[in-house]
């Protein structure tokens, strides 16, 4: 952060008043321009090298009360090969878990490459305390977790308490270690774009190393427009400050189209610096299939179906 | 890197015959003055040949819009709103293939065509439509009458989208017309006489005459129209104003324009940057009320450039079939001649010009998007309408500043405000001297929201209640 | 249906079931009742709605209210132009059946419906332009006017089968309104076949509603309803009855539409969409 952000979350009053300060965001315009990129028509080359990269960026994710080992060791595996039966098919990015999962990642990715995430702090409400929080992520860091997706505390946002969410976050941040924060924002709550736009900023103030938008668990979730208001952000922030954090939309990604819309916007947006796995994420259970399926019909001429995909 | 795969939309939807006649009485006939080619501008590829109607030829056409008269405006609203339906109904239906013949023989970007252009035509046919037969609560007393023929000449810029708002509240109110498209853009409205046919219009209700300014001439004179509606430069309004003095015939003029579009420090800045690039770049800029002045609060002045330069270098100029082309062709050499001559006399005047790295195609009419900074109000890119992608940047310090400036044009056609504060919108539009006002938004149009201009710009109104008095005796 | 046609081939009779959030239930009270034509012959079967019926259905009106008053006019207005279309498409089956019910110059009643529907199509994104207006107040204020529905209307139709029903359906949800309408008692079949174009003619579930039954039953609990913000009388010839729904409106101040004699033919004003209207008055202060 440079000096001049330095004494900004000094107290909520001069974070509230930074907050505020950014310029807003008009609602129906944001729309409108998340809607034209949607427009954008990318075939041929331009879709098979789309399709890649957006396998390439998937964190496969399943966050339900009935997981289990052995739903975690065939998520990892499909993971490591999504299609069984064409090896030129590129590994995701991760695989994004419940904290008590974390070790059956670890285990089941062996040294794949394939990233193990967690969701910590009380996912998916957020609901507990700091230590709880805390606790939570350093149970999915000593697992092996390489990446923590935190929530916020979006009943303190509202209600106007940034300090406490800006301490939140930088106290998880610390309790993460080597390990890259990911700070869910769960845009669906927060309701409003302004407020979009300053929970991202107050994310990567506090240290976050994502911003996602979403636990998936409400709706609306990964929109559009919500992802275009983030990467205005991150591409804002690193004009502000020389740091540069990444974006993750998650939740309601499902079919190709809407993947490759995403990197629509992420090129046209914060530009192709963040057209990277390093830089952008989708969060996602059911999109990979979907890729998948556009790859074999690009490479076979003809429409796919789903039974010659695993369901893992 | 993501690198777009061209994306061509294809052209083999529609059929565009090697020669065209005109449409006069329900049939496609041979004109007698000499034929002329339409081209392609983005390719200058020859399209179509298409007739030239000859003083005769006009008159040949007011006589069916004469003699078609009698039986449209007898026929009950509720019926003529049927037709009017049906051609609504046509035009979706085919709204592809006129979008494609429209992106052809204009310039314009298919993505713009086949979004905004169509989606607009068919609005304005329905809107009007509903009218039809509602004229008595349309505010202009009771039983309200057409006029009778109705001479329309309609510019380049949005061939079919300019007929729209010509002919549907024309009809719509029971004239008959004699409309004359621009002779670089005259393809789409023969293929809308075809929709005629296709609804079974009665012949001679609408008239279609091919040609150029002698031809617009010819109708605007004719001592049997009732009434000129012209959209066009503000010279060419000038002269029809003058023409028609003493004829009793009803006129309504849409003229040029050089609207201011306000920034203000306290913007929605991302969107303020869309809304700037919109206002000026949709459609090449050949706009009527496109935003070519930018006036910004000199508080965020240098802030916004930056935005605007970024912006800017994400558009993608070229081939106007491929649907991710931003920006396509100049419509003809004769306007690329005028952007590149007014783009001189800015950088002569002192004024600092700016393009993104941008390849130009070889063959067609192209012109990069361009800002001038330093631009002073006594600038000619700062008081002549370019009617091109060339944006002026002026800067102001207040409210009061921004509205004087803004006003000091003998256009007034539109003009755009952006700021968070809605009072200040208020104020604003309170004290600007121009027939729309957008906010927080540019270049919005709407079947019922009424447009046209202040001063230069024209005058009467064309969309929503409004845009029926034109076509009324009242 | 003749004897003779009998003869050659057995018809395949249509169940006549209620329109409810845009499906076809029949009554849950599992009750029917007799339709026969003006001579008296059987026609069919028609369900017999229940309160509990009527209630279903004003919860499925106000479930479609948000989405269909959030519709643009324009959207409103395609829609309605497109169930002219679809009624146009069944002319001959809407003449077959109005004739005979008995109903005289059937032709010429289904092209009035038809035309009505247009008629009401144009409205859509016309009746603010006309309800509506910009207020000079004596201030430094915008102040602007416009209409809006008022919510959920329950319409009790009149016995004119379709050009009838059509004229109270269609200015109430053209504004954006959502209703329940109680078809007329005496010859309800063809409101069940205009239920079955509105199904197919891209109006939401739920926009409009249609009970069949006993007008004296159901009335009054509609009128009762809580959760009905206006009632249309227009059908109701039975002038207790009309006065009792009335008073029973009272309660939460229903916008009542009064019984009248009606020209179905005649220019319908604007009467029917501005009795189901609010007018909001937005000011907003002009400064820098």
């Amino acid at each position: 952060m440079t000096s001049s952000l330095a004494d900004v979350a000094s107290s909520n009053a001069t974070l509230r008043a930074f907050l505020h300060g950014l310029p807003g965001v008009d609602r129906v315009g944001a729309d409108q321009r998340a809607a034209m990129l949607g427009t954008r028509s990318i075939k041929t080359t331009a879709k098979a090298a789309a399709i890649d990269l957006a396998i390439r960026m998937v964190d496969l994710t399943t966050l339900e009360g009935a997981d289990t080992p052995g739903k975690v060791r065939a998520m990892c595996a499909k993971a490591v090969h999504p299609d069984p039966g064409d090896p030129s098919v590129p590994k995701v990015a991760a695989v994004c878990v419940y904290p008590d999962l974390v070790a059956q990642a670890v285990e089941s990715l062996g040294g794949s490459g394939v990233k193990v995430a967690s969701v910590a702090t009380a996912f998916p409400s957020g609901r507990s305390s700091l230590d709880v929080k805390v606790a939570d992520t350093a149970l999915a860091v000593a697992a092996g977790a390489d990446e923590i997706d935190m929530v916020i505390d979006r009943g303190a946002f509202l209600a106007g308490d940034y300090l406490k969410v800006f301490e939140e976050i930088a106290a998880i941040k610390a309790a993460c270690g080597q390990a890259h924060l990911k700070v869910i924002l769960e845009t669906g709550e927060l309701a409003t774009y302004d407020n979009v736009r300053r929970a991202s900023w107050l994310a990567m103030m506090a240290g976050g190393d994502f911003i996602k938008t979403s636990t998936g668990k409400v709706q609306p979730a990964a929109t559009p427009s919500v992802t275009l208001i983030m990467l205005e952000a991150v591409r804002d922030f690193l004009a502000t400050t020389g740091r540069k954090v990444g974006v993750k939309p998650a939740g309601g990604i499902r079919t190709t189209k809407d993947a490759i819309k995403m990197l629509v916007l992420v090129n046209e947006t914060a530009g192709e610096d963040w057209l990277h796995p390093d830089w952008f994420r989708l969060g996602a259970s059911t999109l990979l299939n979907d890729l998948l399926m556009q790859r074999q019909k690009m490479a076979t001429g003809r429409y796919a179906g789903s039974d010659y995909f695993t369901l893992d | 890197m993501f690198e777009y795969a061209p994306a061509p939309e294809s052209r083999d939807i529609v059929d565009i015959k090697p020669s065209y006649g005109l449409f006069i009485d329900g049939e496609f006939v041979d004109g007698t003055g000499a034929p002329f080619k339409t081209i392609n501008p983005a390719t200058e590829e020859t399209l179509a040949e298409v007739a030239t109607a000859s003083g005769e030829d006009v008159d040949r056409a007011v006589q069916a819009a004469r003699k078609a008269f009698g039986v449209w405006s007898a026929m009950p609203g509720s019926e003529r709103a049927k037709y009017l339906f049906r051609i609504a109904r046509i035009i979706q239906e085919r709204s592809r293939e006129l979008a494609v013949l429209e992106t052809l023989d204009n310039g314009k970007p298919i993505r713009e065509a086949r979004d905004v252009d169509l989606p607009l035509v068919a609005a304005h046919f329905f809107y009007y439509a509903g009218w039809a037969d509602k004229l008595d609560y349309a505010g202009y007393g009771p039983g309200p009458k057409p006029l009778g023929v109705a001479g329309q000449v309609i510019p380049w810029n949005f061939p079919l989208l300019m007929l729209a708002w010509k002919i549907a509240p024309a009809l719509a109110c029971g004239n008959t017309v004699v409309l004359k498209p621009a002779e670089t853009t005259p393809l789409t409205a023969l293929l809308f006489a075809e929709i005629c046919r296709q609804a079974e219009l009665p012949p001679g209700v609408v008239n279609i005459v091919t040609g150029a300014g002698e031809t617009g001439a010819a109708v605007v004179n004719h001592p049997d129209v009732n009434k000129v509606a012209f959209t066009g430069s503000t010279e060419v309004g000038r002269l029809i104003a003058r023409n028609v003095a003493g004829s009793g015939k009803k006129v309504t003029l849409e003229l040029g324009g050089k609207a201011a579009n306000i920034v203000f420090d306290d913007a929605a800045i991302d969107q303020a940057v869309e809304g700037i690039v919109n206002g000026i770049f949709f459609n090449q800029g050949h706009v009527c009320c496109a935003g070519s002045r930018l006036l910004v609060q000199e508080s965020i002045a240098e802030e916004l450039l930056e935005s605007l330069k970024r912006r800017l270098s994400l558009l993608r100029l070229g081939d106007p079939m491929d649907k991710n082309t931003d920006i396509g062709a100049i419509n003809s050499s004769t306007q690329l001649a005028r952007v590149r001559e007014l783009s001189d006399i800015g950088e002569a005047e002192g004024a600092e010009r700016w393009s993104p790295a941008c390849a130009l195609p070889e063959r067609g009419f192209w012109f990069p998007p361009t800002i001038f900074t330093g631009v002073a109000q006594s600038h000619r890119i700062a008081r002549d309408e370019v009617f091109g992608p060339v944006l002026a940047m002026l800067t102001f310090r207040t409210p009061a500043e921004a509205v004087e400036k803004a006003n000091n044009t003998p256009y007034g056609l539109s003009a755009g405000v952006w700021t968070e504060k809605g009072s200040r919108i208020l104020w604003m539009a309170d004290r600007l001297r121009a027939g729309v006002v957008w906010a927080n938004t540019f270049n919005k149009f709407d079947p019922t929201s009424p447009f046209g201009g202040y001063k230069e710009s024209g005058y009467g109104r064309e969309g929503g209640r409004h845009g029926l008095e034109a076509y009324l005796d009242v | 249906m003749s004897k003779t046609e009998a003869a050659a081939r057995l018809a395949v009779r249509k169940t006549y079931k209620l329109y409810i959030g845009g499906a076809f239930p029949r009554s849950e009270s599992g009750r029917s009742y007799p339709v026969t034509s003006s001579k008296g012959e059987f026609l069919a079967n028609a369900s017999k709605a229940s309160r509990k019926d009527a209630r279903d259905a004003v919860s499925a009106a106000r479930k479609a209210f948000g989405g269909w008053s959030g519709a643009t006019a324009y959207n409103r207005g395609q829609i309605l132009y497109r169930i002219a279309e679809m009624l146009e498409g069944r002319r001959a089956q809407f003449v077959a059946e109005l004739a005979e019910a008995g109903t005289k110059k059937a032709g010429d009643v289904v092209d009035a419906a038809i035309d009505r529907l247009v008629w009401y199509a144009g409205w859509s994104d016309k009746i603010t332009s006309v309800a509506g207006a910009a207020n000079p107040v004596a201030g430094p204020y915008f102040n602007l006017s416009s209409p809006e529905p008022t919510g959920v209307v329950a319409v009790i139709a009149p016995d004119e089968p379709l050009l009838g029903l059509v004229s109270v359906i269609a200015p109430v949800i053209v504004t954006g309104n959502t209703c329940v309408v109680v078809a007329s008692e005496r010859a309800p079949l063809p409101s069940i076949t205009l239920a079955e174009v509105l199904a197919t003619s891209d109006l939401p579930g739920g926009v409009v509603n249609i009970l069949t039954g006993s007008v004296k039953e159901i009335a009054p609990w509609l009128a009762a309803h809580m959760d009905v913000n206006a009632i249309d009388l227009t059908g109701v010839a039975d002038d207790d009855l009309a006065v009792t729904c009335e008073q029973a409106a009272a309660e939460n101040l229903k916008r009542v539409l009064r019984p009248a004699a009606a020209d179905w033919y005649a220019d319908p004003g604007l009467k029917h969409m501005t009795a189901f209207l609010e007018t909001k008055t937005v000011w907003h202060p002009t400064g820098i």
